[in-house]
């Protein structure tokens, strides 16, 4: 009885604990969710799509600056993915246990945790330098670093959940390597790989420092070869600015960017629940 | 007159490797053209694995190797040049568990066939229905060809496996248990077609399942410890075999 009383005790204090760690996790999100809300909605207008950022003293929008990220966002996610997608095939399918496959595994982890300054420097480094200024396609090239070792280690992970009964079926037909990886594996990892790829997408998004020192920011339209205005350096600027409505521009471009990635997240799972049915 | 039956698949002193462990032990064994032969044995006594050295599936695996002779056709499938490609056309294997890929029943089968024929679209609906027939899955699928594979059920799908390793036109048939993860009445469909199949084909067949062997089965061959204990027409090896451990195993005293 002593026992069971104890275990009893253990489940309890343990079910409280977990419960309380969620709920300490869970209100931080909803407070940031609610303080966007608050702040950002009296910013939502329809100039916000149409109109480019002010200067100061004149009203405006943040048309140039969701084109920018949108813009560079899909370069990276372009350039980045077929990197990651096939870097992690190779590591999955073909790099069992050769130096090159696992150096390739040790050092995308070390990418995957890099801080994202680190990325925005070694990009105006090589790149920045050389041309002599800023420009969009830096931009896009420090987020495509920044998607490779995501995208990389969802698919290497998604494809080795491929049961291998799968693979020696296709095997067993006479189908080379290639095409077994290409119409089988790959096939059965799909969903997987596509939410590897929005989570890149969301993470990329709204990262603000590889853009300050490779797209940095633009008051105007631009090309991919001129200094690109991008929302979290908006963000950054208004924010830090002395004038009221900036900062309301500040918080509708936050809570854009914070519920465009919850958007995306909510979209991976979706894709991951639906797989796990069929 | 005299008529030597030649084998479809001779095995020769036969000896099998997991890294340093030896899994099959001087295997001798002759596989008739146009027959079912059936493999029993309790488990890990090399019977799958004498299964995959049929098709070299062990090719996969580095720390696997094979040592002797397997004559198909009379050509030795174990030298180094042979092209494992063609050899898996030839010999089709089907698995324990339905592996369907993630693509339509219409695409399922034409995968493989794609890997060897080129084939118009007309040909090519031809040799599913042909292959869906032979594998008594075209009644039940001919209205949902452009769905996925994955929908069916368990005995479905393990006949479309059949079908889709039929469609290539193979000349030898590997089952590894075929119907273990099935119910009784699939089950029963899949040995039906055991039965309409070798008419075509020679058929190998592991199983679990005694009766299963005696029902689908031409010949049977007892393993046991990666050693061949006994080989004979089923008949004689369910109702009088020669060796005691072969008699044992079959009358469930042992295994």
């Amino acid at each position: 009885m002593d026992l069971y009383f104890r275990r009893r005790l253990t489940n309890y204090a343990s079910v409280v604990l977990s419960s309380a760690a969620m709920a300490f996790g869970l209100f931080w999100l909803f407070w940031i969710l609610f303080v966007l809300f608050k702040n950002g909605f009296a910013g939502l207008a329809i100039s916000l799509f149409t109109q480019t950022t002010p200067a100061p003293g004149s009203t405006g929008g943040l048309a140039n600056a969701i084109l920018g990220s949108l813009q560079m966002t899909i370069m990276g996610t372009l350039i980045g993915t077929p990197v990651g997608i096939m870097a992690g095939i190779y590591l999955a399918e073909f790099g069992d246990d050769n130096w090159l496959a696992s150096s390739t595994r040790f050092i995308n982890d070390i990418l995957l945790s890099a801080p994202s300054i680190v990325v925005g420097l070694f990009v105006y480094e090589i790149y920045v330098v050389h041309i002599g200024h800023f420009s969009g396609w830096a931009g896009a090239l420090a987020l495509a670093i920044l998607v490779v070792p995501v995208v990389l280690r969802t698919t290497e992970n998604m494809l080795r959940l491929v049961p291998h009964t799968m693979r020696e079926a296709a095997y067993a037909l006479g189908a080379p390597q290639w095409k077994t990886v290409l119409w089988v594996t790959l096939r059965a990892a799909k969903a997987g790989v596509v939410t590897g790829i929005i989570l890149a997408v969301a993470r990329i998004v709204g990262e603000t420092a590889p853009l300050l020192f490779t797209a940095l920011n633009n008051q105007f339209y631009s090309n991919m070869n001129q200094p690109m205005a991008n929302l979290p350096v908006v963000i950054f600027q208004f924010a830090m600015s002395p004038y009221e409505d900036w900062h309301t521009l500040a918080w509708a471009g936050s809570l854009l960017i914070g519920f465009f990635v919850l958007g995306l997240n909510v979209l991976a799972r979706v894709l991951v629940h639906t797989k796990q049915q069929s | 007159m005299t008529s030597e039956i030649q084998p479809k698949i001779a095995v020769r002193n036969l000896n099998f490797f997991y890294g340093g462990y030896r899994a099959l032990k001087d295997i001798n064994l002759d596989i008739l053209g146009g027959k079912v032969t059936a493999f029993i044995g309790p488990s890990g006594c090399g019977k799958s694995t004498l299964l995959r050295t049929f098709n070299r599936m062990y090719n996969l695996y580095p720390k696997q190797r094979a040592e002797g002779e397997i004559l198909l056709n009379n050509q030795n499938i174990l030298n180094d040049g042979v092209d494992l490609n063609m050899l898996r056309a030839k010999v089709g294997m089907v698995f324990q568990k339905p592996t369907p890929f993630p693509m339509s029943i219409y695409d399922n089968i034409a995968f493989g066939v794609n890997l060897y024929e080129k084939l118009s679209r007309a040909e090519m609906d031809d040799r599913i229905e042909w292959a869906l027939q032979k594998a008594a899955l075209w009644n039940e699928a001919k209205d949902k060809l452009k769905q996925s594979g994955l929908g069916l059920s368990g005995g479905q799908q393990q006949r479309l496996c059949i079908a889709r390793a039929i469609a290539v036109k193979p000349e030898v048939l590997l089952l590894d248990e075929p119907t273990s993860a099935l119910d009784p009445i699939s089950t029963a469909h899949i040995e039906e077609l055991v039965h309409e199949l070798k008419k075509d084909y020679t058929i190998a067949i592991v199983t679990h399942n005694m009766q299963q062997a005696a029902r689908v089965s031409d010949y049977t061959a007892y393993m046991y410890l990666g050693e061949m204990v006994e080989v004979g027409e089923t008949d004689a090896i369910f109702t009088a075999p020669k060796m005691r451990a072969t008699e044992d195993y079959i009358t469930g005293k042992f295994g």
